[in-house]
């Protein structure tokens, strides 16, 4: 009992980061129809960002989460206005490809920048674990699953309670509606890749701490964004935060009581069996998939 | 791509080694026919069903694997008492059942991931070749796990009068490329040319329409996977042979994107793109490999493919084409331009 316990505690952590990441990328799709593969490159610049301020510039830990926050919403917005504005993109494979360029592209001068050796990253905190009972969590991880829980909270109540929401809302349902009554696409547009993109890096800079900061890490990260997004239902925001505590849970557990070797593959076989059994998702509005 | 055309390119590829036989091009020019040979493969979906498959690595790998693992033999425990003990078998048999078994995944494939499209159908090819990748380093037993497999025995040949070679020279693995690419070629030109490719053609510009006047959608789907995933494991095969080394890292995502740069820069749809966009993209590696490091490469590569894809959508094939019938178009001078020409001709 209290080793289940501890695998929930652990997957809760890992879930609200895993939420964040996924709803960055939910929010993309699901209002602009772009599948960003490089969503785990932001995250990567999130990490590499935290750690160059930390440990570079003597930054503290909390400022420095700010710091790649901001970043990852400037090269956001920036990947928006120079790649996604074309007029002729309406595809949605070409959309995607372009993605892939630019996510080699990131992935390559990120490995420039910093060398193949994984980066450490220093915090504040204590390595003692606080422990409850019989269930112990490290102070790094509280931290984390606190921002996380804080940010999914804000962004909860930006998305139901502002303006700016209602249009993000309206936008999502029904873009030429939206734009009759007076939405600005195109700034909710680059306001949500950016918006997008900053979630991406906060979710890398929080994570990094826990485990090392790699060029290559974004490549399990928009794959894991993808398993998550795909679970919760293409362009359900709820859905993509339940898919990710979901997730957190398959592969805490799996590691745990079936093959810790095949950590990262349980994601990947419950997306095949979703998709066999309910392509649109868990928790999904009607959408035509097939 | 005319016939005669086809012909004399393949006679001067086969011509090549006895032209420049530097054995450090030719296996260049080798393993960048491996790679066409993928993406010829990799056309067949993306370019004549439409639908983009991001786990192409997956079928390419499942070849090398398959054709290593019979040619060297294995005894692997499958619990629950069984055990599955295969001799070694000569290479070629090994060889043609990696194609088998390839094919057989396509169809799998193929008939759970078409239930779905677009971003859905290419995350389920993704996880796809992510679990794959995962069994060849976890499944240590069979795969040797993140050590690879070594000593992979090469392919050989019964020539008259020389009995039975090993196709271990370079010249040699440049042939045998060679023709299993003018084969594997040949094969999809035949494909798209037939009824069948036509139907495929027909799912690709409207599914629904083409549904409608009676084309059944998954077992066209199903058949264009099944006979990509074979194409893409006789690539798989023969680079297991003829590198000799194989580990996990065939399936990385990194080489379905080199295929899917291949295919879209060449020209998806076309039969010659893969083959140009393999040429370009597969030797542009070697070109830059004293100039800069590997990094700034796929930088290049990178920055190639979204310059392709915005400004030449359609890939460079079909841009030649428009390139050759704007030179044979006689000019024509509008009329309203052609009125003041000669108006200014009769004032001076």
């Amino acid at each position: 009992m209290q080793e289940i316990l501890q695998h929930t505690v652990n997957a809760m952590v890992l879930g609200s980061t895993y939420a964040l990441l996924g709803i960055g990328l939910t929010i993309i799709f699901g209002i602009m129809r772009v599948v960003n593969f490089a969503h785990g490159e932001l995250y990567t610049l999130g990490a590499y960002v935290a750690y160059g301020m930390v440990a570079l510039l003597n930054l503290d830990f909390f400022s420095s989460i700010l710091v790649a926050a901001t970043v990852g919403m400037l090269i956001g917005a920036l990947i928006e206005f120079a790649f996604l504005r074309r007029k002729d993109l309406k595809n949605i494979d070409e959309v995607m490809l372009i993605m892939i360029g630019i996510m080699i592209i990131m992935q390559n001068l990120e490995l420039m920048v910093w060398g193949g050796v994984a980066k450490i990253i220093p915090t504040p905190f204590s390595q003692d674990p606080i422990s409850f009972g019989d269930v112990s969590i490290s102070p790094t991880r509280l931290f984390v699953f606190s921002i996380a829980a804080i940010l999914l909270f804000i962004f909860y109540l930006g998305i139901e309670r502002t303006r700016f929401g209602l249009a993000i809302r309206a936008t999502f349902q029904d873009q030429d509606a939206a734009r009759i009554v007076g939405v600005n696409v195109k700034a909710i547009y680059t306001l949500t890749f950016a918006l997008g993109s900053a979630m991406a890096a906060v979710a890398g800079a929080l994570l990094a701490p826990m485990f090392v900061a790699t060029p290559l890490m974004g490549d399990l990260a928009s794959l894991k964004a993808f398993a998550i997004v795909i679970l919760g239902g293409l362009g359900s925001l709820g859905g993509a935060a339940i898919g990710g505590f979901l997730l957190a849970f398959i592969e805490e557990f799996g590691a745990s009581y079936i093959s810790s070797a095949y950590r990262d593959a349980f994601g990947f076989l419950v997306i095949i069996i979703v998709m066999l059994f309910r392509p649109q998702g868990l928790f999904a509005a009607k959408e035509r998939v097939g | 791509m005319n016939w005669k055309f086809f012909g004399v390119f393949v006679v001067c590829l086969g011509l090549f080694p006895l032209v420049w036989p530097d054995p450090y091009i030719l296996s260049v020019m080798g393993s960048a026919g491996i790679m066409i040979i993928a993406a010829i493969s990799l056309n067949l979906l993306l370019g004549y069903t439409g639908q983009l498959s991001l786990g192409h690595a997956a079928f390419f790998g499942i070849g090398a694997y398959t054709s290593a693992l019979m040619s060297l033999g294995f005894n692997v425990d499958l619990g629950f008492g069984i055990t599955v003990q295969v001799d070694p078998k000569p290479v070629w048999a090994a060889f043609a059942t990696a194609i088998v078994v390839t094919a057989f995944f396509g169809w799998l494939v193929g008939k759970l991931a078409f239930k779905v499209r677009g971003a859905y159908f290419v995350v389920i090819t993704i996880s796809f070749a992510q679990v794959m990748r995962m069994i060849s380093l976890n499944w240590t037993d069979l795969t040797e796990g993140p050590m690879g497999m070594i000593s992979i025995p090469p392919l050989s040949l019964w020539l008259p009068g020389e009995g039975v070679v090993n196709l271990t020279s370079k010249a040699e693995i440049y042939w045998l490329v060679l023709a299993v690419g003018v084969i594997a070629y040949l094969l999809v030109a035949m494909l798209v040319k037939s009824r069948q490719g036509r139907a495929m053609i027909a799912l690709r510009e409207n599914e629904t329409l083409a549904t409608s006047v009676g084309i059944p959608v998954t077992y066209f789907l199903a058949l264009a996977a099944v006979i990509s995933a074979a194409i893409a494991g006789a690539a798989g095969g023969l680079y297991a042979h003829t590198v000799r080394i194989i580990d996990p890292d065939v399936f990385l995502f990194i080489y379905t994107v080199t295929m899917v740069i291949m295919v879209v820069a060449g020209g998806k749809g076309t039969l010659g793109g893969p083959v140009v966009g393999g040429l370009i993209f597969g030797l542009m590696p070697e070109l830059l490999r004293g100039v800069v490091q590997p990094e700034v490469q796929w930088v290049i590569y990178g920055i190639t493919m979204i310059l392709i894809l915005l400004f030449l959508p359609r890939g460079l094939v079909p841009a030649i084409y428009d390139f050759i019938a704007w030179v044979r178009t006689p000019i024509a001078i509008p009329v309203r331009e052609s009125k003041r020409a000669l108006s200014a001709g009769a004032k001076s």
